[in-house]
């Protein structure tokens, strides 16, 4: 089981997390004028590296709120946990 | 039942050549099946299988086993059912035991929505000529006995759908068979061979660079499950897929207990009983996206959790060995099989947790796919544009885990 470190309440069991996949996607900022293709992009394609991914993930049973952590996908290793807002380290 | 009598050696251990006409990437049961059809149906011999770690080792090692066809999209119903008429004569075809056993499959029902999902499901298996039949409590306990089906539990047994004609086989022999027999039809099977890159000029595919050295090739098929997306980037290929761990479990050896296979989306896990005697258990992926062949224990601990409800008799079975295989997993459930925007380079990728079942059928398919650079007729709805295009082939429902 991972041990998570959120960014407000500290290191918590995987439990307690809910998973959100990749962050950093952005909602078009104006939808009807995408093509076909970009909306697909938007809604189904996602990276999907084996190695550092910058994710999404809730504190669902802690404090509620949504941060993004940096977690190598083959090791599991947490390489940066930040708030919602900041830059990927 | 004994195990066969293995000859020394199934199959070479050829060195590989320069060129091949066909390469394809990945040596679990898809590529194999996909180098056997390529070679008996089509006469296309002059075909590598390159494996980066030892045949048949990744999710081929991995998976539970269980064989239906009890989709409910004509689209799915269409290549599953290709798949299990192929399993009924596999044995013979390869001329290698693969104990298929069609013990049937129980999909069970635990709310009203579950049992009207059910029920429809039922109907279109009957329309698309899959044997089906909705059972209620009662007779499910005439197919197995061991199950709980009093109403006093939090997610009582309302019924449920039943294919007779579903099963399991033993994994390893599946992959062997395979490969033993694309091995005689003159197919070269090379171990520890890691793709690093995919050569491609002009819009076309030319070859791969290995571990082992370049090799041309004038179409390569990428069969690799779980990496499916690390392989396409080296094309900078985009593909819709999240790589998730996979967990499951075996019990250690008891009498036979389990005569079929119960499979539970609603609390949870599937069950099987090994010839041999294990219980085989599965559940859902691990939430988050991973490359380690490992995910965690509470995992486990909730899908055990949800057999002692279904199986109060497996109370005093020990748990004997847990492990973790990489899943493909698409947006909508279905995988992904056909072209690419680069020629002569063929994608089979996105069965998520199901792709076993699939294993002789999608390797008939993708080997014609391969051979005549166009879809066959059953791999042709799951095109990689129909997430563009919208037509999904929604089978979150008959996939009967959540992924």
């Amino acid at each position: 089981m991972l041990l998570i470190p959120c960014p407000w309440c500290g290191p918590r069991d995987e439990t307690e997390y809910r998973y959100g996949g990749q962050a950093h996607i952005a909602y078009p900022e104006d939808p009807a004028a995408v093509t076909d293709e970009e909306w697909a992009r938007y809604l189904f394609f996602r990276d999907n590296p084996n190695g550092p991914f910058a994710e999404r993930w809730c504190h669902s049973a802690g404090c509620r709120r949504w941060f993004n952590l940096l977690r190598d996908t083959v090791t599991n290793e947490i390489l940066a946990a930040y708030r919602i807002g900041e830059p990927r380290p | 039942m004994a195990a066969p009598q293995q000859p020394e050696h199934l199959w070479r251990t050829p060195e590989p050549k320069r060129a091949y006409d066909v390469v394809i990437v990945g040596g679990g049961g898809h590529g194999l099946a996909t180098a056997y059809y390529l070679a008996k149906n089509h006469g296309i011999t002059d075909v590598a299988v390159l494996e980066r770690g030892w045949l048949a080792g990744g999710n081929m090692a991995r998976n539970t086993t269980i064989i239906r066809s009890n989709y409910l999209w004509d689209e799915s119903a269409g290549i599953y059912e290709h798949a299990l008429k192929l399993w009924e004569g596999l044995e013979d075809d390869l001329g290698y035991p693969i104990q298929f056993s069609q013990r049937g499959v129980l999909n069970l029902a635990h709310s009203l929505q579950d049992v009207r999902d059910s029920v429809r499901r039922v109907n279109a298996n009957l329309l698309n000529g899959i044997d089906a039949e909705w059972l209620e409590p009662e007779q499910v306990k005439e197919i197995c006995p061991i199950l709980d089906i009093s109403p006093d539990v939090r997610y009582p047994v309302l019924g449920a759908t039943f294919q007779s004609r579903a099963g399991i086989a033993k994994h390893d022999y599946v992959a062997w068979g395979f490969a033993r027999a694309a091995d005689a039809l003159g197919v070269d099977l090379i171990q520890d061979c890691e793709v690093t890159g995919i050569d491609v000029h002009d819009g076309r595919v030319t070859g791969v660079q290995t571990s082992r050295g370049p090799i041309a090739a004038n179409r390569v098929g990428l069969s690799a499950a779980g990496h499916s997306s690390v392989l396409a980037a080296m094309v900078g290929l985009d593909l819709p897929i999240q790589s998730h761990p996979l967990q499951a479990l075996v019990s250690e050896l008891l009498e036979p207990v389990h005569p079929t296979v119960v499979m539970s989306a609603a609390v949870h896990v599937y069950i099987s009983q090994a010839h041999k005697g294990e219980l085989v258990m599965g559940a859902g992926i691990d939430s988050y996206n991973g490359y380690g062949q490992r995910g965690a224990f509470h995992i486990i601990e909730r899908q055990m959790a949800a057999a002692l409800e279904l199986f109060p008799v497996f109370a005093r079975a020990h748990v004997l060995r847990t492990w973790g295989g990489i899943v493909d997993v698409s947006p909508d459930a279905s995988p992904i099989v056909g072209l690419t925007p680069i020629e002569g380079l063929y994608l089979n990728c996105g069965w998520g947790t199901g792709g076993f079942k699939a294993t002789p059928g999608v390797g008939w398919c993708f080997a014609q796919t391969v051979a005549y650079g166009a879809p066959h007729p059953l791999n042709a709805p799951f095109t990689l544009e129909r997430f563009t295009t919208g037509a999904l082939v929604d089978e979150h429902g008959a996939a009967a885990v959540a992924h």
